[in-house]
């Protein structure tokens, strides 16, 4: 079925032309590119096939799936589902049991080489990765079984990408990240869940140019996280100045004012929230009252935690959202060592001639 | 005692870069703090923009303070004998010989101090210690500044380079904690800048402002 070009597929759904040039001026926006390449990305739409995908669920919540699925306007569900020709996706695909099994393995042989393989969740490595197992294979054997043929490995979410939830302190089943299994270039679309319409960016790109677009070192491509949400924010007014939230619920908070003193992490993280927001530009996290969780940066569950609290970590000392207080601690416990030392000094000198060293 | 001599230790490049960057740290811990914790609300903000002119003013402090620091970098090779490089660094035997001398002397186990005209190789050592965090400020500053100005060439060559090696959130956070070092530094060198005037009675505490330090006949 992935003979049909991505125009063909969404003709055949009822999206007009018109729709159709939107889309492709949408994806190129989103990707940073000059206007002068929606005819490029069109022309590429219209005549070559759609990648086959292989969707692959490992240790996560399938918020994912829940993201690209639950698209408010069906035209642009439409337009995610149909830009691939998915053909394996656990939740949603038509077989199961044996019959989900044997496509999965004719797609990997068949198509070696020629499809998308998509990861969501972390996978498992602890006692040999007996903590996911989907059909009686290890999540991690898969994870290389499918890799291994992919023409492009694409991780979305931060379970996939980094680990997330499940890989979080302690992390008793050390999950990794898909690029720590497979390692080579994995493409990680970050976010507790990914932003849908990155994913289809990516894949446009891919479709257009025949290559993946350029990656920040976190392997996030720098078109969705290139830029600081703080600076994109539109609470920044506030924050200028000096307009703070202190409290759930109180004047600022009501008013929409910065979410700074309520722990956002805005000015540490990185995506594309601000100007894209989610559920088709409806809204954003921050827009809707709630701090930014860097969700998209590598183990924020760990780093950016305390959530509600401006202060990181320092990292292996515990001293979470206390830097101050420590800092404070020690300055006011050195000025005390200090005037110790000054009396210990003032009590023992006089004490015999101050005789200059001799000569240097 | 007797005073007889005096001497010019610390010329004028050492004495406007040392008060430039006490000013500006003072400045830059307290604009800092308060990028950090925001302890001032302004409801009514039309004029006064609290945020942006602490951020403005942390900058302006900024570059006065990186200035003042790389100078001083420079005049540790081009500057007299007690402002050379060497006498942060303690690598000769005498200078490691005063370095166990003053450790002693300041632990109660040696009634004198060693006869060091410039700095004693402790202060050497500990203002090592305080450029290498004046100069991670500096990088992580410009790291800052190279992620809220969404680029730049200056802030790349300032510090952007350390994203590349470090995450955003230790970055900032270590830029916070090295204020509070900082500090402590500052209470012990001015307790022992004090204390050495004191026992020595040769105008330390002055020399940072005139350049003179006094010393015994024998000298
Ligand atoms: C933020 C505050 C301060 C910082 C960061 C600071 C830092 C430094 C540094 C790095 C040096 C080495 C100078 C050089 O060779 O260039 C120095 C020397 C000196 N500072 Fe400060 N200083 C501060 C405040 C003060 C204050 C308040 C005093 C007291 C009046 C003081 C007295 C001295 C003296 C006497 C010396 C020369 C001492 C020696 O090394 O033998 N400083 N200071
Ligand atoms: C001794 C020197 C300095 C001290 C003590 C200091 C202190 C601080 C503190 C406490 C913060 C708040 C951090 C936080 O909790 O978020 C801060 C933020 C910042 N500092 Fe410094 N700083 C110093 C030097 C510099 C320099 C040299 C630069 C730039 C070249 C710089 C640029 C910044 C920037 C860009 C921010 C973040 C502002 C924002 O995000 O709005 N700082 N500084
Ligand atoms: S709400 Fe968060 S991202 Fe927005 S301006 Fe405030 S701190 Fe920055």
């Amino acid at each position: 079925m992935s003979e049909e070009s991505i125009y063909e597929s969404l003709l055949r759904k009822g999206v007009s032309r018109r729709d159709f040039l939107k889309f492709c001026s949408t994806s190129a926006m989103i990707l940073g590119l000059s206007s002068s390449t929606v005819p490029k990305i069109a022309e590429a739409l219209e005549k070559k096939e759609r990648p086959s995908v292989v969707w692959l669920h490992f240790s996560e919540c399938t918020g994912d799936s829940e993201s690209v699925l639950r698209a408010s306007k069906p035209s642009i569900a439409q337009v995610i589902l149909d830009i691939v020709s998915l053909e394996y996706h656990e939740t949603i695909m038509a077989p199961s049991g044996h019959a989900a099994e044997k496509s999965l393995k004719d797609i990997i042989t068949k198509k070696k080489g020629k499809y998308i393989a998509v990861y969501e969740g972390a996978v498992p490595t602890a006692d040999g990765g007996v903590y996911c197992f989907i059909g009686g294979h290890k999540a991690i054997d898969i994870c290389k079984e499918v890799g291994s043929g992919a023409m492009a490995n694409i991780a979305v979410g931060n379970c996939a990408c980094f680990g997330g939830i499940p890989a979080a302190n302690p992390n008793p089943t050390k999950c990794v990240g898909i690029k720590d299994i497979l390692g080579g270039t994995v493409v990680n679309l970050a976010g507790c869940p990914m932003n849908a319409e990155n994913f289809t960016a990516v894949v446009v790109h891919f479709v257009t140019f025949g290559t993946l677009p350029a990656l920040d070192k976190h392997g996030r491509p720098l078109f969705a996280y290139g830029k600081c949400i703080h600076n994109n924010c539109e609470r920044r007014p506030h924050f200028d100045q000096g307009q703070f939230v202190r409290q759930w619920g109180d004047m600022g908070h009501r008013l929409g004012w910065c979410l700074y003193e309520m722990g956002c992490k805005g000015p540490m993280a990185y995506q594309n929230c601000p100007t894209i927001r989610w559920n088709e530009g409806t809204s954003w996290p921050v827009q809707a009252g709630h701090p930014c969780i860097a969700c998209a940066s590598p183990n924020n569950w760990d780093d950016a935690y305390p959530f509600y609290k401006r202060m990181e970590g320092v990292p292996g000392v515990g001293w979470q959202a206390n830097a101050d207080k420590v800092g404070l601690g020690i300055a006011a416990a050195t000025a005390a060592a200090v005037a110790a030392h000054g009396i210990i000094r003032a009590a023992t000198r006089g004490k015999g001639p101050s005789d200059k060293e001799e000569g240097h | 005692m007797a005073t007889t001599h005096r001497e010019y230790i610390w010329e004028i490049p050492v004495r406007i870069t040392h008060w430039i960057n006490a000013i500006s740290i003072v400045v830059l811990s307290v604009t800092g703090f308060y990028i950090g914790s925001p302890f001032w609300d302004s409801p009514n903000s039309d004029s006064v923009l609290p945020m942006a002119l602490m951020r403005f003013i942390h900058f302006v402090a900024a570059y006065a303070f990186t200035a003042s620091v790389l100078f001083r970098i420079y005049w540790m090779f081009v500057g007299n004998k007690y402002a050379r490089w060497n006498q942060f660094i303690p690598l000769s035997t005498e200078r490691i010989v005063n370095f166990i001398q003053c450790a002693l002397f300041y632990g109660f186990m040696r009634k004198e101090i060693p006869h060091s005209p410039g700095h004693t190789a402790i202060a050497g050592v500990s203002y090592s210690i305080i450029f290498l965090i004046f100069l991670y400020e500096i990088a992580s500053g410009f790291a800052l500044l190279y992620v809220a100005n969404g680029g730049g060439a200056i802030y790349n060559i300032g510090g952007g380079w350390l994203l590349r090696i470090m995450d955003l959130g230790t970055i900032r956070m270590l830029h916070h904690v090295f204020m509070w070092v900082i500090w402590i530094f500052v209470i012990i060198h001015v307790y022992i800048s004090w204390h050495n005037d004191i026992i020595e009675r040769n105008g330390l505490m002055s020399s940072i402002f005139s350049g003179y330090k006094f010393f015994g006949k024998h000298h």
